[in-house]
């Protein structure tokens, strides 16, 4: 879709220190920075490069599949029993999530630096398949690294990456999650760098990748923005997405933050409770501090120690969030909500049964939320909910919480 | 001028390369963390560098993560560190620095952070995480207080750069001698003397190398062609015994293998 890629605001920051506000910077290793100069300096030429947006726009059409469709929810929203209900369908994306639409662009990236390797990082496994897939169509080497706790929840993800030829490394380290899983990259890339590129998968890390992920994902704000005019003839009254690190919200919301008569609402994971290690709720409960080279709202002891977190879903599990939310949520522009591990599994089933759709589990906490706010709303208002991924992965999962064996 | 400066014009004076041991506080405990520090400060030590436990610490390879891991889980918090430096350093000559995530300095506070270091005898801070365009605060607080900030230069960075942080740095500059995580490596990088050579002409502070050095031959090549020498994982290596041999056992240990290291440091 033509049109520009990002507002006029999300233009404007961060700014050349990678600040939105207070927030962001570069907080890494000296041995990092010049790498991630350079990928600033790349990404800025590719920005303002037709040819790179082109070939950009091929792979999203013809590859991912794009534009993903929005697609009224209507027994969905009849259940809620207030505003119309849209489904912005990033789960029909080749790879089933959001998170290829930001491996392609890191991927052109890559070849645009005369790099030939490439890390990542993954919770859920969905960031890991996409880096995966990426690499397989441009013949890069893929190393993926997951806690080995996510492995043991997303074990069909971790075959799907080494059928496409990538390496899987379990990460034993701390608490053998996403958090961990982020160190072991940045381990590999302080050594590697020369030769390898990072593909961070979500708005988190140190500046410049908070703007490159943002920007890559704001293809889904930018269509949902285009489809609402075509559909409903006018923008939609509140917006709905999940944020862990938060590259789907981030994606939706930018080229909608100038809209100022549209509500924005990131869900965070509420976990079992509000208590500390119970949750992944950061910019709930967290303070501003810094985690993976970026300053941004984390869950922090007095020590600035990071704190354990907890989410039944793979891909919210981190105790940090991008620095751009962090800035959203000081200045009121978006609201930030929770939705507990039980309010999402129930989100899941209404889902399921409503709609025959399958979200993945992250998705189900921005679902449950939005159905909430959908029901204090009017018929004639309109509601989109950021449909990031689908939930085929999280099928063991569910059935382990339930008892049963899919073996 | 602080205690880091005096160590160099001392040692300028003996025409020798400092000594710089790592080790990390509170593995496996705060009282065994005092003892080591006295026994390297008796065995050649000019200054030590003391490692604060992180949960996140991404230059670090497996061998101090695991001693920050082990710290941490044994409950060490920074105030009970420097009560533990404050008891130990006007026992010491050496003065310590400690090595810590710009993650706590900013939750406790830059001014609390130096304040509290500076009660606790301490008389340099290296902030691996703190890039030199983050640092001006950091730095202000720390010139004030008389305590050095001593930043880092590695093998990736652009010559220009190198000079603005030697600029920036007080008490040494902290040459990391290979592209990647803290760990023993079998050999140094053959480019080494020559980025090292290069800095301490154009540096106007003293050049000490770490990351990856071992052996007594890692010692004499780096005391040929810096000014000192900063060796990490391989004693808080040997220190991670402590936990399942008797501690007298693992300290005389320690203290052969300091003086191996020691050994070829004499005057050059």
């Amino acid at each position: 879709m033509a049109g520009p890629r990002t507002t006029s605001t999300a233009r404007s920051l961060p700014d050349e220190a990678g600040r939105f506000g207070e927030f962001g910077g570069r907080f890494v290793p000296e041995t990092l920075t010049k790498a991630l100069d350079e990928l600033a300096a790349e990404y800025g030429r590719a920005r303002d490069d037709d040819g790179f947006h082109a070939r950009l726009d091929g792979l999203f059409r013809n590859f991912v599949g794009r534009p993903s469709p929005l697609y009224h929810a209507e027994r969905l929203s009849r259940h809620a029993g207030g505003a119309q209900i849209y489904l912005k369908r990033e789960d029909l994306n080749h790879t089933g999530a959001h998170k290829i639409n930001n491996c392609l662009g890191q991927a052109l990236l890559t070849l645009r630096m005369g790099k030939r390797r490439v890390i990542a990082e993954t919770g859920a496994g969905q960031h890991g398949v996409a880096t995966a897939t990426a690499c397989a169509r441009f013949g890069l080497d893929c190393c993926v690294y997951m806690g080995s706790e996510d492995v043991r929840r997303q074990k069909l993800n971790v075959f799907k990456m080494q059928l496409m030829g990538a390496e899987v490394r379990a990460v034993e380290s701390g608490s053998r999650t996403l958090r961990d899983a982020i160190n072991e990259a940045m381990r590999d890339w302080m050594a590697s760098v020369d030769t390898t590129h990072y593909i961070l998968g979500s708005v988190v890390g140190p500046h410049p990748f908070p703007l490159i992920v943002r920007d890559f994902q704001s293809v889904i704000g930018h269509e949902t923005r285009e489809q609402c005019l075509e559909q409903l003839g006018r923008l939609p009254d509140v917006v709905v997405a999940c944020v862990g690190g938060g590259s789907n919200a981030a994606g939706m919301f930018a080229p909608l933050v100038d809209d100022e008569d549209v509500r924005l609402i990131g869900v965070e994971a509420g976990g079992r409770s509000s208590e500390a290690g119970e949750h992944a709720a950061p910019l709930a409960h967290g303070r501003p501090g810094v985690l993976h080279g970026t300053f941004s709202y984390v869950m922090q002891d007095d020590d600035g120690q990071t704190s354990d977190v907890h989410s039944v879903s793979a891909g919210l599990d981190y105790p940090g969030v991008g620095p751009e939310h962090s800035y959203w949520k000081e200045t009121g522009r978006v609201e930030y909500a929770e939705c507990r591990d039980d309010q999402a599994l129930d989100a899941f089933d209404l889902l399921a049964r409503t709609e025959g759709i399958l979200p993945a589990l992250e998705t189900a906490h921005a679902v449950s939320y939005a159905v909430e706010v959908a029901r204090s709303m009017s018929p004639d208002q309109a509601l989109v909910i950021c449909l990031s991924g689908r939930g085929d992965k999280d099928a063991y999962e569910i059935a382990h919480l339930r008892g049963q064996s899919l073996d | 001028m602080s205690a880091i400066d005096g160590v160099f014009e001392k040692l300028r004076a003996e025409r020798r390369a400092a000594f710089v041991p790592f080790i990390t506080a509170g593995d496996p405990d705060l009282e065994f963390t005092a003892e080591t520090l006295r026994l390297l400060d008796e065995h050649g030590a000019s200054i030590c560098e003391v490692g604060i436990p992180y949960s996140d610490p991404i230059a670090d390879g497996p061998v101090i993560q695991t001693s920050y891991t082990r710290a941490l889980a044994a409950g060490v918090r920074l105030e009970s560190i420097l009560a533990t430096l404050r008891g130990v350093s006007p026992q010491m000559t050496a003065p310590c620095v400690t090595m810590v995530s710009y993650a706590i300095v900013h939750r406790v506070g830059r001014e609390r952070f130096v304040e509290s270091a500076r009660e606790a005898g301490v008389a340099g801070a290296i902030v691996p995480d703190l890039p030199v365009e983050e640092a001006d605060a950091l730095a202000g607080v720390c010139r004030a207080a008389d305590i050095s900030l001593i930043q880092l230069i590695t093998p990736t960075t652009p010559r220009d750069r190198a000079l603005r942080i030697a600029a920036a740095s007080t008490g040494f500059v902290y040459y990391v001698s290979v592209t990647g995580i803290t760990g023993e490596r079998t050999e140094l990088p053959p480019e080494l003397v020559d980025n090292v050579g290069w800095l301490r002409e154009q540096a106007g502070l003293p050049v000490c190398v770490g990351f990856g050095i071992s052996t007594p031959e890692h010692v004499r090549q780096v005391a040929a062609m810096a000014d000192g020498v900063i060796v990490g994982s391989a004693i808080v290596r040997r220190m991670a015994a402590a936990s399942q041999q008797p501690r007298q056992q693992v300290l005389d240990d320690l203290a052969r293998y300091v003086d191996e290291l020691v050994a070829p440091l004499a005057k050059h």
